[in-house]
């Protein structure tokens, strides 16, 4: 069942930095993969039909990222307004 | 100092191609040190760019003595930031990566780097105090500027001597050119 896909998976696929949200994570790449291709590419950006599992996904990760203290916080898209390094001497 | 590096490569495949496999390059022969990879952020903006934040986790490779001093930094992974916007309609991708802690990391090279040069000069101070005979230690500077002072005395006594000379061969010319009035 699930497991037999994810051995099959396991080499050709990368883990969460969540250990728990790796299947999660999986499921929504397969998806997204989908929709990015035949939709989104040729010219179709509505209708993403893997919001729902984006959601499950988020949750785990953002969870195991704070659990882990990786410092995301605050940081802008593109790396706008970058902060000047600490030891600039 | 930040030390960059550009590099310019061509792809040969469609760029429909190119855009889908951005997604799916992980994993592959080439990065075995890249440990996670996960979708922080993703978003279609109302003119069709996708956005999207990708979280990457790498290996933190460190020579073995490395690895003594700051025993704390081996548990330690790099962790990168890879922002993206896709643009179908005028076929353009863009992405900004960059590490996010790669910098605290680097502080046992700062610090190695500064031991070193500490022990260089302390090695010469010390090298300097026994070659002057057990004499109060002089400092590198103190040493320069003795140097330079020296140098100077002996560039003015120099001069003097020049002038002295000069003076000597100009007086004699003229005592020459009487004789043959």
């Amino acid at each position: 069942m699930t497991s037999e896909r994810a051995s099959v998976a396991t080499a050709f696929a990368m883990n969460s930095v969540g250990e728990a949200c790796t299947d999660m994570k999986r499921e929504y790449d397969q998806c997204f993969n989908r929709w990015f291709a035949e939709k989104f590419l040729k010219g179709d950006g509505s209708g993403d039909p893997c919001t729902d599992l984006f959601k499950r996904y988020q949750q785990c990760v953002q969870k195991a990222i704070k659990e882990k203290e990786i410092p995301i916080e605050g940081l802008e898209f593109m790396g706008h307004g970058k902060e000047k390094p600490e030891n600039s001497s | 100092m930040v030390k960059y590096f550009l590099g310019q490569s061509v792809l040969r495949s469609s760029w429909d191609q190119v855009f889908a496999a951005f997604w799916q390059r992980y994993p592959n022969p080439y990065s075995k040190h890249v440990l996670t990879e996960d979708i922080l952020h993703r978003e279609v903006t109302p003119d069709q760019k996708l956005l999207s934040r990708r979280l990457l986790t790498k290996t933190n490779r460190m020579p073995r003595w490395a690895e003594r001093l700051f025993p704390a930094n081996v548990a330690h992974s790099v962790y990168i930031l890879e922002d993206s916007i896709v643009d179908p309609q005028n076929q353009t991708m863009t992405t900004f990566t960059w590490n996010i802690n790669h910098a605290r990391l680097m502080e046992f090279g700062l610090a190695r780097f500064k031991s070193n040069v500490t022990k260089t000069m302390k090695g010469f101070e010390y090298i300097l105090a026994k070659l002057q005979g057990e004499s109060p230690s002089k400092t590198l500077v103190e040493t320069a500027k003795e140097a330079k002072e020296k140098a100077k005395e002996t560039a003015l006594a120099a001069t003097e001597k020049a002038k002295d000379l000069a003076n000597k061969a100009a007086t004699k010319q003229q005592q020459q050119q009487q004789q043959f009035v």
